[in-house]
Order: structure tokens, then sequence, then C-alpha cells
């Protein structure tokens, strides 16, 4: 494990920036490769295989990860249902559940700030004749309860809610939107791929039907995720992929062995060491955020800061465009809301979606850390990051008008 | 996004950044962008009375194709007089710094600036 957490002089000298994009991916864990690795070679077999040693090895590897990850999200091994990352998992969760529920129930409740692959999915079903609302979030990024309520009709069959939202990192209170589901017996799903592991998560204790895991994101493999599917009260589902049957017919195909015993070994750490490593983030988000603010003036947090997982700041840098300091940080590895790193020129829908000014969309970076980040890196990008946001607001002719007292709403641009 | 090494040059050593006098008669500012686009260029020039730029300033809140192409532009300003500034074509800042197709915008702000601020010097001259 110390082999990760590099001294930065040996990660720049590498050529290797300082990884903060923690919600885009993580590393992963060596323990997790060290328990994969004898699936590949020796232990090779397909778990479907009935009639030898190597199957039922197999078999009993992936039967073991499956109660790991069912273990951490409060489940059962066999509502557990392996995919080849959340996109798959919530594609068939949402047109599953509305593709067998359909002719009574053609309504799906979701929200504007989810993962792209929600929100296709839910255009998608749109375009073959569902109903579909997109509840709009407060300020702070969360979705108003009452709203949802009153969103709710005899036709919905399903609510889908994110746990943790990729971009600002705030948590949906999954428990009062799961008792609200149950009470109107409609069928909730979230998409977890950014909670499970960061934050405690009992899919009994929550009223959640389906849920969503990611391999990649909790420092298990790419490649692989897994759907939680609830087995009293039953949730049914149409499948997406026609094959063989496995995975109760939810998901035909091989289980790539490894990679399942990868994820389950990512879900065992990640409970043993959660409460502990939460703590730890917090330490190293507060001095981050504690040395922004004693040196740097018109900085905003994007999205709730309480009701937020540790290892996550979304911050605007105001006056300063996010494409131009993550070209200055080029030693920091994060991510930007700006307009300029995506490929539409479009700032973040996410940042919108709270009502974020579309300037200060601009100038937000995601910097996310997690298991490896050392203390050390924190305190090079804070003040890598604000020597430079000092210097490009020095180049900033908004800067410079806002210090002379002149309000920016006052003038009359020329958008182009 | 992988820019050119020009580029990469006039974002890490801007030239002329600063600020001039915006009301001096011999000084002409021009402000183009919006906050809300995601860039803003402020770009000055200082005109000799025989109406030879001898000064070219900017400022650039935008992305670094935007801040590189703002740069250049105070480069190629200064000892121009005001028909062959007026003259400056985005086309060539986009060829010498090899802007990629998404970020031609960023050249055609450049240009702007510089008209705007032409223009305002006159305006001043005439006034």
């Amino acid at each position: 494990m110390q082999a990760l957490k590099k001294t930065i002089e040996e990660s720049l000298a590498n050529g290797q920036p300082i990884y903060l994009d923690y919600q885009a991916t993580t590393p992963m864990d060596p323990r997790v490769l060290d328990a994969m690795m004898p699936y590949f070679t020796g232990k090779f077999g397909n778990p479907h295989s009935r009639n030898h040693s190597y199957g039922w090895e197999a078999e009993a590897a992936v039967d073991n990860a499956r109660e790991q990850i069912g273990s951490l999200i409060g489940a059962q091994a066999k509502e557990i249902v392996f995919t080849s990352g959340a996109t798959e998992a919530n594609n068939i969760a949402i047109k599953g559940v509305a593709h067998f529920y359909g002719d009574k129930k053609n309504h799906i409740i979701t929200c504007v700030t989810e993962h792209k692959c929600v929100l296709d999915s839910c255009r998608y079903l749109e375009q073959e004749g569902y109903e579909v609302t997109y509840l709009p979030v407060q300020k702070n990024g969360l979705v108003d309860l009452e709203e949802l309520k009153a969103a709710i009709t005899e036709k919905t069959c399903l609510v889908s809610i994110m746990a943790v939202n990729n971009e600002i990192g705030v948590v949906q209170p999954l428990k009062e939107i799961g008792q609200i589901c149950r009470d109107n017996k409609v069928f909730f799903h979230t998409d977890a791929a950014q909670a499970v592991g960061k934050i405690a998560l009992d899919v009994n204790e929550m009223n959640i039907d389906l849920l969503s895991i990611s391999g990649h994101k909790i420092y298990g493999p790419k490649g692989i995720g897994a759907l939680f599917v609830r087995r009293k009260p039953r949730v049914r589902l149409k499948s997406i992929i026609s094959g063989g049957g496995q995975e109760r017919g939810i998901r035909s195909g091989t289980l790539p062995t490894p990679l399942c015993v990868g994820l389950g070994e990512a879900c065992e750490i990640a409970q043993n060491e959660m409460a502990q490593e939460n703590l730890r983030l917090v330490t190293l988000r507060d001095r981050l955020m504690n040395k922004f603010k004693a040196e740097l003036k018109d900085i905003y947090v994007n999205g709730d800061f309480d009701h937020r997982v540790p290892g996550n700041l979304n911050i605007s840098f105001a006056y300063v465009e996010g494409e131009s300091l993550m070209m200055a940080i080029k030693d920091l590895s994060v991510s930007s809301g700006s307009a300029c790193t995506s490929a539409s020129l479009e700032p973040s829908y996410v940042l919108r979606a709270l009502g974020v000014d579309e300037e200060l969309a601009h100038t937000s970076l995601r910097i996310g850390f997690g298991r490896f980040t050392t203390e050390e890196e924190v305190d090079y990008a804070a003040d890598l990051i604000i020597s430079h946001v000092m210097r490009l607001r020095e180049m900033s002719p908004l800067w410079e008008m806002v210090q002379e007292g002149i309000d920016l709403k006052s003038i009359e641009w020329t958008g182009h | 996004m992988a820019y050119s090494d020009k580029l990469v040059d006039h974002y890490e050593n801007p030239r002329n950044i600063g600020s001039l006098d915006k009301s001096s008669t011999s000084v002409g500012t021009g402000l183009v962008g919006a906050p809300a686009c995601g860039d803003v260029m402020k770009l000055q020039i200082e005109v000799s009375d025989q109406g030879v730029i001898k000064e070219a300033k900017f400022k650039t809140f935008g992305c670094g194709a935007a801040i590189a192409s703002s740069s250049l532009a105070t480069e190629w300003l200064k000892g121009k007089n005001l028909d062959e500034a007026g003259e400056i074509k985005n086309t060539q800042i986009v060829e010498e710094l090899a802007l990629p197709p998404v970020k031609v915008h960023c050249s055609i702000l450049a240009e702007d600036a510089i008209k705007a601020a032409i223009e305002d010097y006159k305006a001043k001259k005439d006034a």
C-alpha cells in the first residue's frame, strides 16, 4: 500500500502529476490485485461450469465476492447481480423496471443532476412513450422531498435518484426518499457509484430496491460493477441482454471471475476501513479548504458542504477561467466544470442545475482525493493552486474591474 | 487538449500583460466577450502623434487559447500604424498558434478586441 503513496518529487520526476481526480476513477488497491491474480491463471475456470472442480472453484470465488458486496450495503448475496459497471447497472435497473411494469405504470421520476447514463436511459424511455419527470435540485444540490412527493402519481413505477453526485459530491437524503417511495409503493433505484464505500449504506434501512455499484470508483478493477436487486418485496426486471440466463436471467454472459473477486475484495476493504478513512479524508479536505480560505477571497464551494462525501471539493475561483487554471497547475490532475474543457463548450449541467452563475461555472475545479492522497500532496496542491489563482487574477480584466468597484452585472457584455 | 508549443509559450509567458491609462486620449481600450461565455478580453493600445502603436497591453479572462491569442495580438500590434493594425485577421492568429477548431472563437475575440481598441481610440480623437 505504501508503494502507491509516492513522494511528490518521485511522481513529478516520473512525469506523473499528483492525482486529485478520485471521482473520475481510483487506482486499484494492491490488496485487490493480490486477490485477483490467481483467478487469471491457475484458477481460470468458468464459474458456470457445473461438471468439474475448475468451475466449482470459480463459482465459490464469485459467490464469496457476492457476499462481500452484499455485506457492504446490507444486502443478501443472492440479491447481487454482476454487471460491466455502473452504467450497465443503471441501464438495467431503469429500462428493466420500466419495461416490466410499463403496461400499467409508465412514469419514472429522476433528477436533473443525475449521471448521463441515467438521464440518457430516461430519454430513451421517453422516446418509447414513457413519461419522465426530471426533478430540479435546490441551490445546495439536494432534491426537495416535497417536490418528489408531489411528482409521484398512480402511474409511477420507479424513482431513480443518485446517492452521491459525481461532480459536487453531495449526498442525497436516501432514507427519506426511500420512505416516500415505500409509502407510495414505488420502486427506488439509486446510482451509488460514488457512494459505495464512502458513506454508510443499508438497503433495508433506506428502503432501496435497486442500487448500482462501480468497481473502479472504490479501488477495484475497471470493467466490473454490480446491481443490487431486492428480493423481498421482489423487484422484477426485463433483461436488456439475451443469452444463457446467468445472474438470475437479468444479465446473461460468463462472469469475469477475477474482476468479480476484485470488486468483492474492494468492498470488504472499504467496509473494514471506511470509518477510519473518512476521518482522514475530512482532515485533508478541511486542511485544503482552510488554506484556500486563508489566502483567497471570492471562492465558492459548489454543492452543500455538510452533506458531502469527504473526498470531494468543487470550488469556483471567481474571475479565473477553469481551463486556464488547469493548464497552470499541470502538476495536478484535477477536473473542471468549465466549458472550455468539454467538447461541447457548454459549462457543467450539474452546476447550472444548482443555479450557479454561468460565469462561476466557468471557474470551477473539482478536486477529488482518496485512499492514497497524502497530506504533503494536499499542501503542495493548495500552494500551487493559490499562487496560480493569484497570478491569473492579476491577468483577469474581471478581477481588475471588481477591484475598481465596478459591478460586472452592470456591464453590457458582447456575448458570442 | 493538445496545444502547440507556441501557444503554450504565450500562455506560460504571456507578453504585455497589464493596463494603460484608459482615460488618456492617446489610449484606446477594447473590452470584448462575456463572463457567461467564459472569455473576456481587454486590449489596450497607446498611439503616438504619428499614428503608430507604441504600446499594447492586455488582460484576459479565458482559456489558455484565449490568453495566448491576446498575448500574440499585443505583440503584433506594437510598431504598426492603425491601418496596418486593423488588417490583422483572426485566421493569422489561428495559423500562428495552430489553434484547434474548437478554439477558433478565441482568435475571433482577439480580432474583435483589436478593432474595438482602434475604434475607441478614434472616437476619442474625434471627440
